[in-house]
Parts: structure tokens; C-alpha cells; sequence
């Protein structure tokens, strides 16, 4: 385990160690201590490597991340992880805004809660919150899977793509286009998996979620849907 | 009986043809008009200005013999790897999706022949861009379709668009007749549905956001790529201003002439600021805070040859960026398919339906049998071509007003023809000493 003091060696070092890293295939563990909220900590990792923040992030923490396992010991700012490409980022708190925006892949795991706009136009990712997701989560969503194991707010899934959507507490409101669908056997054995990723396989069962999806009306211009937009 | 004379039939200068057919065609489909280009009515713009040249207090300098240099470097303020140009002429970002792949190569092709950059744009970065550009612009746009880190190293510069000139607060649109099967993969998404893209940014909202976002880009590239922010001219001062703020190493002003893939027309005519308005307020944002040519300032929207060039340069811009003028360049609206245009129900010069994919001229389609028709080698080309036009052409004009290098014209080496032109531009009226709003009259 390697040791990187934020206060003493400053953001640029950091992230130019890690992305030293890239292209090599040591799954060397990384511990990130005094965090204090900094931003862009750990952005553009291209390595597998085991990376562990100590303390509460600012914006953008893991941002476009591939391969590597960042995990946030605290809490995470705004655009945690936006854009990620693989691997896996997983915060014990809560987390800010946006949080998975424009992911293309890996997984996203929030043991607390998620604010507005979570998974906001999500592109592959896999996104798992054990508590709750804020107003306008999954707006334009494309494709990948968010797991809600709270309640969801206003407008979940506005002028959603093709994301699927699973929640097990209550949505405050649907957005355009995002209807309730169907559970199916394939859904339930994809959610069962994605739990036991998530890390709360102990603490929900496929069973208990509702799955939402796109209505699929807004795909084409059409006047006489107007007035959903 | 005596004829007498009666009234000839008389049309309103309000309710004219066209916007009598506009009613029409609105009244039948129930949706409003969709088309590409830029704004069609005339606004004051470089056309209003006139260079005075050299006389007895100015000597010019020999054409031909005594050099005048066009090269520009973009980037000086935070990036490690500015970007040197060998004119001050740049492609303006234009998305794969509107333009076909050829189209983008042939792009590449005659802007690097030119020593020039080119832009991505709304689909994500093609290899035949990248492989046939030799200075790549990568966009980051609000839908960030294809967005990856991968694309963003191996960019020569990354461009934060906030606006676009021809519809300043409206999102990217690309309707289900052009997405094909490599369009949707790279967008992820279905094929042939609409693509409405995004107007605001997914994870940043504000000047503070943005220098946060900012921030995490230039991390992520190891503070190596200039970073440009690309505005529509709707608040050039500030706009200017907050992107110096957040860091911005470049500001691209685009005006409302500028060109779309496809925008609804009560947008493309009605929002936005003529670049001619908009340059002079950006200069002076970046003079208040003393950092002219130290974030340097390139523009677009409506630019055709090199006295557009060189008058906006006049102005105080550091570089120009076209795109309506390169596909023109390429073979767009060429009346050698006059015969197809008629079929589409228009004419050579007016085709401005990109929208729907079937380009005569191959050019801003998907559609494989449209797309093969354009030779991208010969695209490439004449656009290099058309680029050392207007780079001799811009010379010309420095030479003769004394200058040795493209930057240093100055606004002193302009007058206006037009009163609105002499106020936008912040030059005298030809022949008044007046500048409308700054000298007393
Ligand atoms: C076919 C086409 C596609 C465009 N696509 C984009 C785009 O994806 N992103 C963007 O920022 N601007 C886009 N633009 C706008 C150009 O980058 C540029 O601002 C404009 O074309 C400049 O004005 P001009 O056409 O008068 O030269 C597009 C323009 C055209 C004509």
C-alpha cells in the first residue's frame, strides 16, 4: 500500500503519478489521505489499480476513470465519477450532484444517498445506490442500469433512452416518456447480480423493486406530443 | 367607357411571400420549420467595413517580396503543448453524423495541407478525422457522445462548447434519417430515432462549474492540451470575461450567421448577436483584464474570404474559424447537381435541408450511395485551396495597410459604410469622425 499525502504533494502530482501508471498491469493498492474536499482527485486513471480516498471529495473525484477500484472513504462532491469508462468507483456516503453523468461503463456504488440528477444522460454504466436519488435522476439516460434501493424524486427518467431503471421505494414523480414496465425472470437475474456487485446483496432482494423504462414516444418528433416536452 | 386607371396589385412588406408560404406550410404540418445554415437575412456584418490602406502617413509594404506572416500559436497561457498554426484560419467544429466520414476526412485532408487545425463535433471524434488531421480539436459538448479519455489525449486541444452562434441556448439536433448504424454506435443510442441533444451541460451549470470542469480536464490531459471555450454571440463581454475566468486558454466567438447541421429557423434568424457586434466587445473584455493575445480570441459566423479574414483580425480577433465556407469549399449547394436540388424541391445555393440526409453533393449525409459520390482527396484539395485564397487574399490587404504580420492590423486601418456598422465595429463612419455611441456627436 502506497501512501499519498494530498496537503503535502498537491492535486498535479497526484494525478501524474497515477496516470504514470497506465498501460502497466500491477493491481498496486493506493491510499489517498487528506482529501479535504479537494477536486479532480484521481481523474483520467487508465491502470487497475486499487485506489481508497480518505475523507470527502470535491467535484469530479474518479472522473472518466478506467479500470481502476476508487473508493471514497467520505463523502463525494458533484460529477463523482462522470464519464467513467470502466472499472468501479464506490463512496460510503452520500454523494453530490450528478453523480455518474455520462458514465460509459463500469460501476457505481453510494452506500448513502444520491442528490439531484444522478446518472443524468448515462451512457453503459451500472449505477447502485443503497439509499435514496434526487429530482431529475437518469434524465436522458441512454443505456446502462441504476439500482435505487430508497425512493426515487421528481421527474425520474425525463426523456429517458434505453436505461433501465430499478427502484424499490417510492418515485415522487415519472418523468416524460418514463413509464413502469414489466419485471421479468431476465430482469430479476440481472438485478440480483448487480446487488451482490453493488455490495447490498444482504440488503435488498430483486423481488422488492419496480423497473422503469422509456415509453419509447418521444423517440420520433411527433406534434401531438408536444406538450410533453 | 372610360378604363380608368387602377391600383397594380400590391404586396405587403410585412406579410411577404415567403412568410405567407411559411404560414402555409406551418398551418398544414403543425411543426415548426427545421433546416441547416446560418442566419439568411441580411444582418450588418464584415461587408459594412472597408479598409482605408495605405497614403502619405502610412507606407504599405511590397506585395509579393516583402513578408507578411500569418502563422498564430493558440494555447500560450496554461497549456504545456500550444498549437501553432501556419494561418490564422481554422475549421470550425462540425459533428460526424451531420457530415459524412469522407466529408470529415477530406476536412483533415485540406486543412493540414493548409497547416491548419480542424474541429470535431457533436458525434464524437472518427478516425478519418484523426487520421487526416494534423491538429485535431476535440469538442465537449453537453450530449458528450462518444466522450472518453482516450479521445481527449490524443486531441491537440479540447474545446468546452457552451453555444453555438446559430442558436445561442438551443441543444444539438440530428433527426432519424441520418442515423445510421456506425452514427447510433457511436452516439449510443437506437438507430433512426431523433437525436435532440442536450443544451446545457450534464455535470457543470455556471462560470464557477466550469472552472472546476475546467480544472478536471487539464488533470486529466496532464495540463498538456490548450483548452478552448466556444460561445454563441449572445453576451460577448461577459461571456468573454467569465471564460477567461474559468481558465480558458482560447475563446471561440460564434455569431448568428454561423452555420447548423440543423436548428429550427425562428432560432437561426432570431437569437443571437452578428459576429460584427459581438468581436469588438470581446476584445475589450480581454482589454479590461489585460489579456489580449494572451487567451486568444478566434471567431466565426458568416466568414467567406480573406477581407473577412482580415477584418476581423482588424478588430482585435487572433484567428477565424469557418464552416458553411469549407463545405461550399468541398462541393456543397455546387449547380453542377442543380438537376437533383430541383427534384428536392430547391435549387443550387438555397439547399439548406441537411437535416434530411439526401445531400445531392454527398456531403452532409449518412446515406452510403450520397456519401460515395464525394471523393474526399479532391475535397481535400480544394479546400486547401480555397484556404491559400484567403490567406493571400488577407495579405494583400495587410501589405497594403503596412503590415508585416496579420495581427497588426488594428481597428484605425477600418472605416464603416453603415451607420449600424460603424456602431458595432467601433470604427468611423468613411469620411465622419464618428463612432456612433463613443464620440460626441
Ligand atoms: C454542418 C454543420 C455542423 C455543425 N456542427 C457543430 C457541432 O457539432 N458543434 C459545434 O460547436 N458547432 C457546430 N457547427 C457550427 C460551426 O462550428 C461554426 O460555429 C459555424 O459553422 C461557423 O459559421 P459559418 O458556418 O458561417 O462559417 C456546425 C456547423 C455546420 C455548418
Amino acid at each position: 500500500m502506497q501512501t499519498f499525502d494530498l496537503a503535502t504533494r498537491g492535486l498535479r502530482e497526484l494525478n501524474q503519478t497515477l496516470h504514470a501508471l497506465r498501460g502497466t498491469t500491477n493491481e498496486t493498492a493506493w491510499e489517498i489521505v487528506n482529501a479535504k474536499g479537494s477536486h479532480a482527485i484521481a481523474v483520467g486513471v487508465d491502470a487497475p489499480l486499487d485506489i481508497t480516498v480518505r475523507g470527502s471529495t470535491g467535484y469530479y473525484c474518479a472522473g472518466m476513470n478506467k479500470q481502476a477500484t476508487i473508493r471514497i472513504d467520505g463523502n463525494a462532491g458533484p460529477g463523482v465519477a462522470e464519464n467513467m469508462m470502466s472499472g468501479r468507483v464506490i463512496i460510503e456516503g452520500d454523494a453530490s450532484q450528478y453523480a455518474g453523468a455520462t458514465g460509459r461503463g463500469g460501476l457505481l456504488v453510494i452506500k448513502g444517498n444520491a442528490s439531484s440528477r444522478c446518472g443524468i444522460s448515462m451512457k453503459g454504466i451500472d449505477i447502485v445506490v443503497h439509499g435514496s436519488i434526487g429530482h431529475m435522476s437518469a434524465f436522458m439516460a441512454q443505456s446502462g442500469n441504476m439500482v435505487v434501493l430508497g425512493d426515487a424524486g421528481d421527474a425520474l427518467g425525463d426523456s429517458l433512452y434505453e436505461a433501465r431503471l430499478f427502484v424499490r421505494g417510492s418515485v415522487k414523480s415519472l418523468g416524460a416518456d418514463c413509464i413502469e414496465k414489466e419485471m421479468r425472470p431476465a430482469h430479476l437475474a440481472m438485478l440480483a447480480e448487480l446487488l451482490e456487485r453493488g455490495e447490498a446483496g444482504h440488503k435488498a432482494k430483486p423481488e422488492e423493486f419496480r423497473r422503469y423504462g422509456s415509453a419509447r414516444k418521444l423517440y420520433t418528433f411527433n406534434v401531438d406530443n408536444a406538450a410533453a416536452y | 367607357m372610360t378604363d380608368f386607371p387602377h391600383t397594380p396589385p400590391r404586396f405587403s412588406a410585412t406579410f411577404t411571400p415567403d412568410v405567407n408560404a411559411e404560414i402555409r406550410r406551418a398551418a398544414a404540418t403543425g411543426i415548426y420549420d427545421i433546416r441547416g445554415g446560418g442566419a439568411k437575412r441580411r444582418v450588418p456584418h464584415f461587408d459594412d467595413l472597408l479598409f482605408l490602406g495605405a497614403s502619405i502617413s502610412r507606407y504599405p509594404l511590397e506585395g509579393y517580396r516583402e513578408r507578411c506572416d500569418t502563422s498564430v500559436v493558440l494555447g500560450t497561457r496554461f497549456a504545456k503543448k500550444p498549437i501553432v498554426l501556419d494561418i490564422p484560419i481554422t475549421i470550425a467544429g462540425m459533428s460526424f453524423g451531420a457530415l459524412s466520414g469522407p466529408a470529415k476526412e477530406a476536412l483533415g485532408r485540406g486543412a493540414s495541407a493548409a497547416g491548419t487545425s480542424t474541429t470535431t463535433g457533436d458525434g464524437g471524434m472518427t478516425e478519418e478525422e484523426r487520421g487526416h488531421s494534423k491538429t485535431l480539436v476535440y469538442q465537449y459538448l453537453p450530449s458528450r457522445y462518444g466522450m472518453n479519455p482516450d479521445d481527449l489525449r490524443r486531441a491537440d486541444a479540447i474545446e468546452v462548447v457552451v453555444g453555438q452562434g446559430a442558436k445561442p441556448g438551443g441543444g444539438g439536433m440530428l433527426l432519424g434519417q441520418k442515423i445510421s448504424d456506425r452514427v447510433a454506435e457511436m452516439r449510443n443510442l437506437p438507430k433512426g430515432i431523433d437525436q435532440r441533444s442536450a443544451c446545457r451541460h450534464p455535470d457543470w451549470t455556471g462560470p464557477d462549474d466550469l472552472e472546476i470542469k475546467i480544472l478536471e480536464l487539464r488533470e486529466i490531459t496532464d495540463w498538456e492540451k490548450p483548452i478552448y471555450i466556444k460561445v454563441g454571440g449572445s453576451r460577448p463581454y461577459y461571456d468573454t470575461a467569465l471564460a477567461v475566468k474559468a481558465g480558458a486558454d482560447v475563446v471561440v466567438l460564434d455569431g448568428m450567421q454561423g452555420g447548423t447541421a440543423a436548428t429550427q429557423d425562428v432560432f437561426i434568424e432570431n437569437v443571437g448577436m452578428p459576429i460584427l457586434a459581438c468581436i469588438p466587445q470581446a476584445v475589450q473584455a480581454l482589454q479590461d483584464l489585460g489579456m489580449h493575445r494572451k487567451v486568444q480570441l478566434i471567431v466565426s459566423g458568416g466568414i467567406r474570404s480573406g477581407a473577412d479574414v482580415a477584418k476581423a483580425m482588424a478588430l482585435g480577433a487572433d484567428a477565424v474559424a469557418i464552416g458553411t465556407a469549407a463545405l461550399i469549399a468541398l462541393g456543397d449547394n455546387d449547380p453542377v447537381w442543380e438537376a437533383e436540388y430541383q427534384k428536392l424541391g430547391t435549387t443550387a445555393g438555397a439547399y439548406d435541408d441537411w437535416h434530411e440526409g439526401r445531400d445531392p453533393a454527398g456531403i452532409t449525409t449518412q446515406d452510403p450511395e450520397l456519401a460515395a459520390r464525394f471523393d474526399p482527396v479532391l475535397g481535400g484539395r480544394r479546400l486547401k485551396n480555397y484556404l491559400k485564397v484567403m490567406t493571400l487574399e488577407a495579405q494583400t490587404i495587410a501589405r497594403a495597410c503596412g503590415k508585416n504580420h496579420l495581427h497588426n492590423l488594428e481597428p484605425e486601418d477600418l472605416v464603416a459604410l453603415t451607420i449600424e456598422g460603424a456602431a458595432m465595429a467601433g470604427v468611423p463612419l468613411a469620411g465622419t469622425n464618428w463612432i456612433p455611441g463613443k464620440t460626441g456627436f
